[in-house]
Parts: structure tokens; sequence; C-alpha cells
């Protein structure tokens, strides 16, 4: 009986091979040859020249920008959300999810509607005879849209592990004589780090490698990692320089992420909220 | 006191900036002029218009049968490879669980370029098949990672109490695991099928020059001006979505009252 049922695994074994482990596979291939197929490091080699580091540091920058924001402004909704009653829990967590069903690239793009040149925000403010801002086009729209994309990635992960803290643990620290800023530094944000982890690994991944906010908001005036893979494979044709990027993306990940559960000892529910 | 109003205040900030791009989007759908500055009298026009606009409803149509079938396909494969993975000693487990974990972690644009260069080295014609390929490999970890859980919970001699009273391993797994772990295999559907239809980085890369679903219409629309059909559509989808997860939640909150009474 056991080991029939161990069998029921087989499919999605080879499900995995044919679709995750070899397309990786061939990436690293055409990562490792030149276009004519003899094999070489030139598309990595390429890949340290200053233009693509400079591509690459400015990822890591709005990426990291995009983070902080998000735990800054994440992390005390987390606690609200932690400390309403639980009937009305449930409800906010619905509200916090609920945009995530309606396509992130519309999304994306009403916010060009609310940014623009004749935008929303600007109406509003010629309205008050302010000045017009510019609000289009710049880092600043771009983190804009990470942080909005992602904040809710940032806030359901803490949120879930601020809700299963013990109470009573509170209590004794607050019995104990310390006050609502010790049990915080002490007790509370030591007991959430896990739910902070897995928040700044779920902004801050997809937030390194994505190319359609710096596309729709950034005016693609400001190249990002992400778009450089797009462009190698859908205008430039080089498959194997837009391997060798793929590659080097996904190795910088995988150690990150290595290094983030390291610190992480209750990753083993998948932690996705 | 102070704290309270602080804490409403900041909440409600934090649920403007989440909503004020969908408020907008809602808003300009009944908008009469097509620019999206200006504001030009409430109309039903683009309501009206949708109904006739074959590319728009084309893509609506393949954005829903691509995120059925692969939340289908990928809730069987994954539930039955989720029993297995449960049933494998400590080593296959684990190298098993790491691969699964690789689309999870793995960026988008990377499982998307993967794909792309599968299907075409296989000479798979991107479009439709490729597309509806490439949702399913990205779901079924997320289902394997729902169900998974349920099966650590589950009770080891259910089945085989059953099994001893006479039932056939597929019935007991049919009439007592199934039943147990269906919270799981639900919660995991329903996450594939969002993961599925909010998809546009995967889908960009694996769908051909035939095949459009609602995100890459509205990517190859972003330069050109988006049509305020697109905005209807959205407007109707996210309607029914709200109603959807409104029953799934009253559902939740019957199932969970029905628990304290056991």
């Amino acid at each position: 009986m056991r080991i029939k049922q161990k069998a029921a695994a087989y499919p999605y074994i080879g499900w995995l091979l044919v679709f995750i482990v070899v397309p990786l596979i061939l990436v690293l291939y055409f990562s490792l040859t030149s276009q004519g197929g003899e094999f070489t490091l030139e598309n990595y080699r390429r890949f340290m020249e200053p233009v693509y580091g400079k591509v690459l540091l400015r990822s890591l920058n709005l990426a990291l920008i995009s983070t902080v924001f998000c735990l800054i402004l994440g992390y005390p909704m987390a606690m609200i959300i932690a400390r309403t009653d639980i009937s009305k829990r449930n409800l906010m967590v619905l509200l916090f999810v609920l945009p995530m069903w309606m396509n992130f690239l519309l999304r994306t793009y009403a916010w060009m509607t609310l940014l623009g040149k004749n935008g929303v925000i600007n109406n509003i403010l010629q309205a008050l005879n302010l000045p017009a801002l510019n609000l289009l086009y710049n880092n600043g729209a771009v983190v804009l849209g990470m942080v909005y994309n992602f904040l809710p990635f940032m806030i359901l992960p803490i949120y879930s592990v601020l809700s299963k803290i013990d109470n009573t643990l509170i209590e004794a620290a607050r019995d104990l004589g310390a006050n609502e800023v010790t049990v915080f530094r002490k007790v509370i944000f030591p007991m959430s780090l896990p739910g902070v982890i897995s928040g700044i690994t779920m902004v801050f991944m997809p937030a390194v490698t994505t190319f359609v906010i710096p596309r729709l908001l950034g005016g693609g005036q400001y190249m990002l990692i992400g778009n450089l893979v797009e462009q190698q494979f859908t205008y430039v044709y080089d498959w194997n320089f837009g391997s060798a990027i793929s590659i080097i993306m996904m190795v910088f990940i995988l150690i990150a992420m290595a290094i983030m559960t390291k610190y992480d000892d209750q990753k083993e529910e998948g932690g996705l909220w | 006191m102070v704290g309270k109003f602080i804490k409403r205040f900041y909440t409600f900030l934090i649920f403007v900036f989440l909503y004020a791009p969908i408020v907008t989007l809602i808003a300009f759908s009944f908008n009469e002029s097509r620019s999206r500055g200006k504001w030009g009298g409430f109309t039903l026009r683009w309501y009206k218009e949708l109904l006739y606009d074959a590319p728009i409803k084309n893509a609506f149509y393949y954005t829903m049968v691509i995120a059925l079938l692969s939340a289908i396909i990928a809730t069987i494969i994954g539930t039955i490879a989720a029993v297995g993975i449960y049933n494998m000693g400590f080593l296959g487990k684990k190298v098993v669980l790491n691969l699964n974990y690789l689309p999870v972690l793995n960026p988008d644009i990377v499982t998307g370029v993967s794909l792309m260069t599968l299907f075409i080295f296989i000479n798979l014609e991107l479009g439709f098949l490729s597309m509806l390929l490439a949702h399913i490999t990205f779901c079924i970890p997320y289902v394997v990672l729902a169900v998974l859980p349920k099966l650590k919970q589950l009770n080891k001699h259910l089945a085989e109490a059953a099994m001893d009273l006479g039932a056939t391993p597929f019935y007991a797994f049919r009439k007592v695991i199934l039943p147990e772990i269906m919270p799981g295999i639900v919660t995991g559907a329903l996450m594939a099928f969002t993961l599925s239809i909010d998809d546009f980085v995967i889908s960009f890369f694996t769908a051909g020059k035939g095949v459009t679903n609602l995100s890459i219409a509205v990517y190859s629309m972003a330069r050109r001006g988006i049509n305020p059909k697109i905005n209807a559509l959205s407007t109707l989808m996210f309607l029914g979505v709200l109603g959807l997860l409104l029953i799934i939640n009253k559902r939740t909150v019957i199932e969970n009252k029905g628990g304290v009474k056991k």
C-alpha cells in the first residue's frame, strides 16, 4: 500500500522534469554558448561591462527602496489587523487580497491616469490653485508602482505571524515591568521576524525582476534588469546573452532566499499567507 | 483614544492607496470622454460596445478558459502528487519539495523565458497549448503546498481502518481521505485560478501571435492608450469576483461556526 501511494508522485515528478528542469538546462546551455553554438563564457563576461552593472545596481537599488517602504508602511498595518476583533479580521484581510484579483496591469495602468500630466491628482492640484507636479515617468513613479503592487505581500505574512503570538507572553512581559516600547522591541518584534523575512523576500524578489512596472510608470527610460532580459528575447533576439542574464538573476535570488530561510525556522508550510 | 484615532486614520490612508486606482478605473468606465484625464459625463456606452468588441471578448475568453483548465488540471495533478510526496522517504521528499519550490521562487521572467525556450526547442508552436502548459506548470506547486499541510493533519489510521472494513484503497481515498483534505484542495484550486487570471509575464513569453489574454491585451494597448471598454470589462469582472469572495467568506464563517459546535 505504502509503495503504491508513493507512486502517486511520479506523474508530477515527470512533469517537473519536463517543464522545470529541462527548460532551465536549456537556458543554462544557451547562456554558455555563442549564437553559432560553440561553448563560450562571453555572455557572462559581457554582463560585467559597466553598462549592465549599472542596470543591475539600479534594479537592486529600486527594489531595496520599495522593500523598505513596504516594510515601514506594512508592519504597522499588519499590527493593526492582528489587534482587530476576530469578527472583523477576516474582512480586513479580504480587503487586502481583493485588489490582487483585479488584473495587475490594469491597476498599474490606472496609476498612469492618476499621476499623468493631465491626470486626476494634477487636476485636483490645479483646482486648489497649486502648481502641477511631474509625477509620472521617473524613479519615484516606479517605486510607487512597486510598493502599490507588492504591499499586500508584506502585510499578509507579517499579520499571520503576529496573529499567532501568544498573548500571555505579552502580558507576562508587562507584568514584569516592561513598557510598551520594550514589549515591542524585546517580545513582539523578535517573534514576528519569520513573517518579516518572508515579507521581505516576497516583495524584494518580484521587485528586482519586474519589467512591466518600469515600462509603464517609468516610461521605459529607466532600464531595469527585467527589461534587459525581455529586450534580449523579444527585440534583439540574443537568446544567449538573455539566458546568461536569466541565470545570473536566478542564482542571485536563490542565494538570497537561502540566506533568508537560514534565519527563518518556520519555513515548513510554504509561508504564502 | 488618540491611539485609536491614529490607527483608524492610518488604516483609512492605506486603503485609499490600495483602492485609488481601482476606483479610478471603475469611474472612468462610465466616462463619456475617451481621454484619461477629462471627465465628459456619465455614459454606459462602453458597456454596450463591449458586447460587440471581438478582440476584447476573445481575450476574456482565453483568460477564463486558460484559468479554468489550468486550475482544474493543476489541482488534479497537484493533489495526487501531494499524496505521493507525503508518502515518500525523507530524501526523496526533500528533493521533490525543493524542485517544487523552484517555480515559486524563480522570477516569473526566468520561468517564462525558459518555458518559451523549451517550446521552441521541441517545435511546439506558441499558442493556446503552450500557454496552457505554462500556466499548469506554475500553478501545480501552489496546489501541492496547499494540500500537503492537510495531509499532515490527517489521522494515519483512518484509511487503514476503512480498508480493514473492506474498502479498496481507491475507495478509501475517495471516501475517507479526499473529504478530509478538501479544504486544502479548494484553497489550492482557488490560488491556481487567481494566479492564472492575473498572470502576465509567463503568458507574454509563451502565448503566440494568435492567442491573447487580457493582460497581454492591456500591455499592448498601454502605449496607444487604453480602450475604455477594457475598464468596463474589468469593472464587471471586479464585481463578479467581489460577489464570489463574499459568498466564500460567508461559507467559511458558517463552517467555522459549525466547527465550534462539534
